[in-house]
């Protein structure tokens, strides 16, 4: 166990970051268990995990749903004027429903990920954003998963 | 229209699904307050998570972290425009390497968009990501399949799915 030589983190916060990416302990006080696994106390886990998370290393401690396993989601697709985007991609994050966003180096330029409770919605969001932006969407639905998601190990 | 499987929930498990989708307080007795807010004792919290862990609509439960900020600067969207017929063994190929981090077939978009399957690499420099794709090619066979690598340039919105209308924020969610 060393301290990471790329983002001076400490062995402790190495840890936290790649050991719990899933099987977080389901029990009544799961930060004091993961402090009893590291050897420190629940305060020393409950502030380095704040700590982690105002940096913005950690987004969040909690759960990644199955794609699709709860309303519906697209991946969608945008070709934008280069000094138009700015004004376009705040028109797209206006949507509390769209979780990702970003630019990409390609004509079609702007990727985002639109989840919704249902496909009316979803599709009421993607025909709001073309009318307020002036461009059309693509529309790209996951139809497989070939991946099983262990979390982000960090090397 | 779309065509994506529903998977039904139960009240009990859409009520705690909605108020956890920030993240789970950073207190020591998180599930306690979770129920709190909604009307579930401790216990009833874990067990609902554990179910829906069991049935799948859960993939995992822990620590999400944020790749640009660990310094995974360089991150590519592979995009081949895969037959049909192969897409099954390819996309199982490319879901088993170890520096890939999603694998989706998705629907075309045709005529704008030939491309079908989908993969993300992250890494710390661009070269990296480029190693990787040529090894992944070389690998599953992907050589003489049209593709695009769409590198990232900038984010402007990174968050967990919001399957639910944002409502006022839970104390020291995260």
């Amino acid at each position: 166990m060393k301290d990471d030589p790329h983002l001076g983190l400490s062995a402790i916060e190495w840890q936290l970051l790649n050991a719990f990416q899933h099987d977080f302990p389901l029990v009544a006080e799961p930060y004091k268990e993961i402090g009893r696994q590291l050897g420190i106390s629940e305060d020393e886990v409950l502030q380095q995990l704040q700590h982690l998370h105002e940096c913005g290393m950690v987004s969040r401690v909690g759960c990644v749903l199955r794609n699709g396993a709860l309303g519906v989601s697209t991946l969608a697709a945008m070709e934008v004027a280069p000094d138009d985007i700015d004004r376009v991609a705040d028109i797209v994050n206006s949507f509390s429903e769209v979780n990702h966003n970003y630019e990409r180096e390609n004509t079609l330029n702007l990727w985002f990920v639109v989840t919704a409770r249902s496909n009316e919605r979803l599709v009421e969001i993607l025909a709001e954003i073309e009318s307020k932006s002036g461009s059309p969407v693509l529309m790209l639905p996951m139809e497989a998963n070939f991946h099983i998601n262990l979390g982000f190990p960090i090397h | 229209m779309l065509v994506i499987s529903m998977q039904i929930v139960n009240e009990k498990e859409s009520d705690l699904l909605e108020v956890i989708q920030t993240g789970f307080p950073l207190s020591p007795r998180p599930f306690q307050d979770i129920g709190h807010a909604i009307g579930l004792s401790e216990s009833e919290v874990i067990a609902i998570l554990k179910g829906l862990s069991e049935r799948g609509v859960i993939k995992r439960i822990g620590v999400v972290v944020r790749h640009r900020e660990l310094g995974f600067k360089a991150n590519a969207m592979v995009v081949w425009n895969v037959p049909d017929d192969l897409v099954p063994q390819k996309g199982k190929l490319i879901g088993e390497m170890e520096f890939v981090n999603l694998c989706y077939l998705r629907r075309r978009s045709l005529p704008r968009w030939p491309y079908n399957l989908y993969c993300m690499i992250h890494g710390r420099q661009r070269s990296e990501v480029l190693d990787n794709i040529a090894k992944l090619e070389a690998h599953c066979g992907m050589e003489d399949i049209a593709k695009e690598v769409l590198f990232s340039q900038r984010r402007y919105k990174q968050q967990g799915a919001h399957y639910f209308a944002t409502k006022p924020s839970q104390s020291q969610t995260i």
